[in-house]
Parts: structure tokens; C-alpha cells; sequence
């Protein structure tokens, strides 16, 4: 578990630095890691950051980005008798990937237990909140962003994380379908209708993927 | 240590989006099963939204953002996480020092 805690706090780290060079306060870049906790999710956020914050797309692009803790909640709470209701809703709000991965992992050898599930998110999410003060506190020194490229890290992030995505040639067509759609939105469309127009093109993609297998099968 | 309206409504809203994604899993379990379509389609949001996202810094910003990219997916097929962003960040701040982008 220890790895998995260290391991997000340069994340956490870069998150900060980058909202302080959007003008997020410390305060607000802590805030959003307090209450969203969802790092794909406060990524986009930054790469799509107005003045004034635009909430309904950064909301309507949170619930696109996170629409995978929907599965992963499903799958997971399906390996939970040992917690109670309550408990049960609770361990989902600190639903984060590499929680999910991990719960997923010990489900498989062991009964899932609440003390277990705790020690393993509570200080994972105290280390991001804390690394996304620092970052944001160290940020404010950092300078012009542009220049030291420290812009480029979510979307260098984003890449890295599609990459993980990867299954084969399906993904190849998802992945292609998106982006062709989401750059001619971008180019046409004002605000961030390019994230719902890559969204559903890549959807629209593997279903006629898949109906095509199944029309050759 | 300022904390603009905007910004906090903003927050809010995306943590709200959060947890109703985390919560509907379980509320899906006691009444549904997903078939395997629907997966399918769920399970290609997140790679679509990724690139959706990226897709324009990475083909229509410019040669320095197009090459960091294209550096940054190469080394994540053989580096860990923070070894590919670090990579494609120094790629970007070179080029553009580079081309003046």
C-alpha cells in the first residue's frame, strides 16, 4: 500500500503547481482535491479552466471522465458483505482508480474488510490533498509555466493514461474516432462540446465494432 | 487564500458529478445487470474522453506539443507514469525553446 501513497503525491504535487498557474488559489486547488478526489477528472479541469469557472461544463466533463467509477463501484460492491450499509456507501466515496485496483486485488485472496479498505484509502487521500497544498504553494514560485513545460503535464499524464487503455485494434478505432471528432469540434464549436463530441464518436465506434464481430462470428 | 464564487460553485458541481458516479454502481447492482454491450460502451467513455481531451493540444497546437505527445506515448509503453510525463514535458519546453513555439 505504501507505494501506491508515495506514488501519488508528484502527482498531487503537479496537480497544485499547475492550478496555481491557471490563478486557482491554494485554497481552491485544496478544495478541489478535498471534495472531487478524482485526479482525471481535476486534470481535465484544468486543461478546459475558464475565468469565471464555467461549472456546468466542468461538472457535465467530470461525470464523462468519471463515468468508469460507475463499473468499478458496481464490480467492487459486489465483493463487500463484511461492511454495512453505511459503510458500504462510504468506502465508495473515496473510490479513487488505484483504490479500486487494490480492493479489487485483496478481494481475490481475502475477505474485503472496512478496517482494511480504510488504511489503505484514508492516507492515500490525505497525501493528495496535502501534495496538492504543496504543489500550489510551490507553484506560485515556479514561474510562467510555458516555459518550463510544466503545462504540458496533463496532457502528457492523459497520454500515458490512454495508453493504459490500450486492448488492441478496437481501441485504435475508439481512440482515432475521438480524436478526429474532437479536433474538428474544437475547431467549430466554441466551449468544451469537443470532449462530449469525442466521447460519444469513440462510443459510436465500438458499438460498430463489436456488431461487426458479431455479424462476422 | 481567496476563494472565488465561480470556483467554489464550479467545485461543488464537479464533486457532486464524482459521487453520483461512485454511488451509482451500487444503487445498479440492486436493480440491474449490465450486458455486455453496455459495458462495452461504458468501457470505452474513459480512453474516448482522454483523447478527446488531448486531441487538440496534441494535432492542432503546434510541432513542439504534436512531438512531446508522440514522445510521451512512446515511453509509456515501456516507463512508469512519472518517468513518461517528465520525458514529455522536457520534450515540449525543449522544443519550443527550439522552434520558438
Amino acid at each position: 500500500m505504501a507505494p501506491l501513497t508515495v506514488a501519488v503525491m508528484p502527482i498531487g504535487l503537479v496537480f497544485g503547481a499547475v492550478a496555481a498557474g491557471k490563478g486557482l488559489s491554494s485554497l481552491e486547488a485544496t478544495l478541489m482535491s478535498v471534495l472531487v478526489f478524482a485526479g482525471g477528472s481535476q486534470f481535465v479541469a484544468m486543461d478546459i479552466w475558464t475565468h469565471p469557472a464555467s461549472w456546468g461544463a466542468l461538472a457535465f466533463s467530470a461525470l464523462l471522465v468519471n463515468i468508469r467509477h460507475v463499473l468499478m463501484s458496481a464490480s467492487i460492491g459486489n465483493k463487500m458483505p463484511a461492511f454495512s450499509g453505511p459503510a458500504k456507501y462510504a468506502a465508495m466515496l473515496l473510490l479513487a482508480d488505484e483504490i479500486w485496483a487494490m480492493a479489487e486485488v485483496r478481494a481475490g485472496q481475502t475477505r474485503l474488510t472496512p478496517a482494511w479498505y480504510a488504511g489503505l484509502a484514508v492516507p492515500f487521500y490525505c497525501v493528495w490533498v496535502l501534495a496538492s497544498l504543496a504543489g500550489s504553494a510551490a507553484g506560485a514560485f515556479l514561474g510562467d509555466p510555458k516555459a518550463t513545460g510544466l503545462d504540458f503535464a496533463f496532457p502528457a499524464v492523459f497520454t500515458v493514461l490512454v495508453m493504459g487503455f490500450w486492448k488492441g485494434r478496437d481501441t485504435g478505432a475508439v481512440l482515432a474516432a475521438s480524436a478526429t471528432a474532437a479536433v474538428l469540434a474544437h475547431q467549430f464549436l466554441p466551449g468544451v462540446w469537443y470532449i462530449a463530441a469525442g466521447a460519444a464518436a469513440g462510443v459510436a465506434a465500438t458499438l460498430f465494432t463489436s456488431r461487426r464481430q458479431e455479424a462476422c462470428a | 487564500m481567496t476563494l472565488d464564487p465561480h470556483t467554489f460553485l464550479a467545485i461543488v458541481a464537479m464533486a457532486a458529478a464524482t459521487v453520483l458516479t461512485r454511488i451509482a454502481g451500487l444503487v445498479l447492482i440492486r436493480f440491474v445487470t449490465i450486458g455486455p454491450q453496455q459495458k462495452r460502451a461504458l468501457e470505452a467513455i474513459p480512453p474516448a474522453v482522454l483523447m478527446a481531451v488531448i486531441a487538440p493540444t496534441a494535432l492542432v497546437t503546434g510541432p513542439a506539443e504534436t512531438l512531446a505527445t508522440v514522445a510521451t506515448a512512446l515511453a509509456a509503453t515501456r516507463l512508469p507514469l512519472l518517468a513518461a510525463v517528465a520525458i514529455g514535458v522536457f520534450v515540449v519546453a525543449v522544443a519550443r525553446a527550439l522552434i520558438g513555439a
